[in-house]
């Protein structure tokens, strides 16, 4: 797309091979903890907090605020599907990785009852698992857990909508050579606020593809991270957001490739419009030295279609071995083309049109990724829907 | 008859220090079913003419006019001229990711046509088109100029002006960086658009060599932002054996 950086906007990078330096993962001020009491409050110039408004998270990441059960779960599985509400000490519950920032862990400390959808061994699903998450103007904390059996397929979709203070974890178990989908859509109203985690455990030969939309909130910053368990992993990451005016999209990523002959794609592509819309992303892939025969790549892009947004974005790899099959990132964002306007509208284009087909242009090859079709379409409309408004 | 009519038109682009000005009073008729070549050299306004014309923002008019069938054309946006009847066939056609050729071809005649094709009969007529271009069927599926090579682009820019049907097509430089068989295949598409006596053709070269496929009923040479010398098709040929040196010599080119 345009290769022209609006003013405000960073795209720093790093590739760093080897050397003394800490890993990325313990690059944050403190190690991963179950518990909340083990990280310091956040004050705003920590790497992992330095791009997010901590006042606009109403309390999330302090302590003060207090959950009233404002928030309602409600879970629609096909059958052969179990999905059971369980208390902290359930087994199952932490499995796939650790909370990484205060507010994941402030999350895990404070939830009182969990959710388990597990889809046995070998069982392969034709309908989704539909998690739907509506805020009634309340705060929650909340914690899920989806455990996919060896050789079972599954895809589940995670909808966010009204008005919410949600810190929430959620957890992929991926068994070996089993295959899940998750699509997290976060829909909220303008007013919401949505932190959380979400860790995948990918298991031998197992496939996990994460697909997360963010439309809506105030504030909306999630961390999908990926682990492998056993050789033979498959991780794609795709992302879209649309970022409007006063609002704050983070989507913070880690890959950890600590296992041999693991794959990962990330593609996250996002549009912004508006005074103070501020998208934030973050790409961390770290190949650990045990890692041989990884295969990774990472791609953000963003396009700018108004005056006063602004993107951060930053890739970084880290790579602790050279015996990799690849490893590449890429980012950029740019402004709206004038020149892509002036070639549809040199074709008799209208301009809100033209505007139009760009727009949907840039996303539609990310979105015909997904492989849910109904999906897909409620995408694209909700897309042409965010432009109605822009060019209206 | 459709008519253009250019009187006195003076451009000027923003430069490091200011406003400088390309265009120094060029004055043209284009007659439907009439061809124009205006030659010169580089850096002499020829593409500014050209982008001018067409509405490009970059371009700022200074003075003068510009009247299609007697209507104002700078007070058109760049789609109205369009609908009206321009054509601008680009040296450097833009690629716009995401978005198919068959998509665009589509959303392009229906604007200008101010209707929806009728879906059979504009398959129809977009296979033949291809055909008569030597396309391949599959081009229609690619994103608009995205990895199209130097000949794909241009026969994608007759492509359109052959669906769109203008009244004034500008062909800018739509010779540069052809081989041989490309040249002759994209002009024979021109010249199908020319025998059907409907448009007024402006073909800005700075070669003689496609005017060997296309020929000019009239020969302009542009030098210094204007209009220097107007001819016959035989002023072609006096360029092709003296070159532009006449015109640039003394400081009248940019």
């Amino acid at each position: 797309m345009a290769d022209n950086t609006p003013a405000g906007s960073t795209t720093d990078g790093a590739i760093q091979v080897g050397g003394p330096r800490q890993p990325i993962d313990a690059r944050v001020s403190a190690p991963a903890s179950y518990d909340v009491a083990d990280f310091p409050v956040p004050h705003g110039r920590e790497e992992e907090w330095r791009f997010t408004p901590l006042e606009r998270l109403r309390g999330l990441h302090d302590g003060t605020a207090v959950a009233d059960g404002g928030v309602k779960v409600e879970v629609e599985a096909p059958e052969g599907v179990t999905v059971e509400t369980v208390g902290r000490d359930d087994a199952r519950l932490g499995r796939a990785g650790k909370p990484v920032d205060r507010v994941a862990a402030q999350a895990y400390s404070s939830f009182e009852k969990a959710s388990v959808v597990s889809v046995p061994k070998e069982t392969v699903l034709t309908e989704p698992v539909r998690i739907s998450v509506h805020g009634e103007g309340g705060v929650a904390f909340g914690h899920q857990v989806v455990e996919v059996g060896a050789f079972a397929e599954a895809v589940v979709v995670i909808d966010h909508t009204g008005d919410a203070t949600l810190a929430a974890n959620v957890e992929f178990l991926i068994g070996d050579g089993a295959k899940l989908t998750v699509v997290s859509v976060q829909d909220w109203d303008g007013t919401a606020v949505h932190a959380g985690q979400h860790t995948a455990l990918v298991g031998r030969d197992a496939s996990f593809k994460s697909v997360i939309v963010t439309f809506g909130g105030d504030l909306v910053r999630l961390h999908p991270r990926v682990v492998y368990g056993a050789p033979g992993g498959e991780a794609e990451l795709y992302g879209l957001y649309f970022t409007d005016q006063g609002q704050h999209q983070e989507h913070r990523l880690f890959v950890d490739h600590d296992t041999p002959h693991c794959r990962s794609n990330v593609a996250y592509k996002g549009a912004l419009q508006g005074k103070d819309a501020h998208a934030v992303w973050i790409g961390d892939v770290l190949i650990r030295a045990e890692a041989e025969g990884t295969d990774t790549y990472e791609l953000n892009r963003n396009l700018v279609l108004t005056d006063g947004a602004r993107v951060d974005s930053v890739p970084n790899l880290e790579i602790e071995t050279g015996e990799i099959v690849g490893a590449g990132h890429a980012s950029a964002t740019g402004r709206f083309d004038d020149e892509q306007l002036f070639y549809l509208m040199a074709r008799g284009i209208p301009a809100d049109e033209a505007r139009r087909l760009v727009v949907r242009g840039f996303f539609a090859e990310l979105v015909q990724q997904i492989g849910i079709p109904d999906l897909e379409e409620r995408l694209l409309a909700k897309i042409e829907t965010e432009l109605e408004a822009s060019v209206a | 008859m459709a008519t253009l009519e250019i009187h006195d038109l003076h451009v000027s682009v923003d430069a490091e220090n200011g406003p400088r000005e390309i265009l120094r009073g060029v004055d043209l008729t284009v007659k439907q079913g009439e061809t124009h070549a205006i030659m010169g050299p580089n850096g002499s306004g020829k593409s500014t003419l050209a982008y001018s014309l067409a509405g490009h923002p970059k371009y700022t008019i200074t003075g003068g006019t510009v009247t299609l069938d007697g209507e104002d054309v700078l007070e058109m946006s760049v789609d109205e001229r369009a609908r009206a009847g321009v054509f601008l066939a680009m040296q450097y056609p833009v690629e716009v990711p995401g978005v198919s050729v068959s998509n665009f071809l589509r959303t392009s005649a229906t604007a200008v046509r101010g209707e929806a094709p009728k879906l059979r009969t504009w398959v129809k007529e977009v296979k033949e088109a291809m055909q008569r271009l030597q396309m391949d069927p599959a081009f229609a599926e690619r994103n608009v100029n995205e990895g199209f090579s130097g000949g794909e682009k241009k026969r994608h820019e007759i492509l359109q002006l052959e669906l769109l049907k203008p009244k004034i097509a500008i062909l800018d430089e739509t010779d540069s960086g052809l081989d041989v068989d490309a040249l002759r295949i994209v002009s024979e598409g021109v010249n199908r658009v020319r025998e059907t006596g409907e448009v007024g053709t402006l073909l800005i070269t700075h070669y003689t060599r496609i005017l060997r496929y296309i020929k000019p009923d009239f020969v302009h040479v542009f030098a210094g932002g204007k209009i220097v010398e107007s001819g016959g098709a035989e002023l072609a040929d006096k360029l092709e054996n003296e070159g532009y040196e006449a015109y640039v010599k003394g400081g009248v080119t940019a």
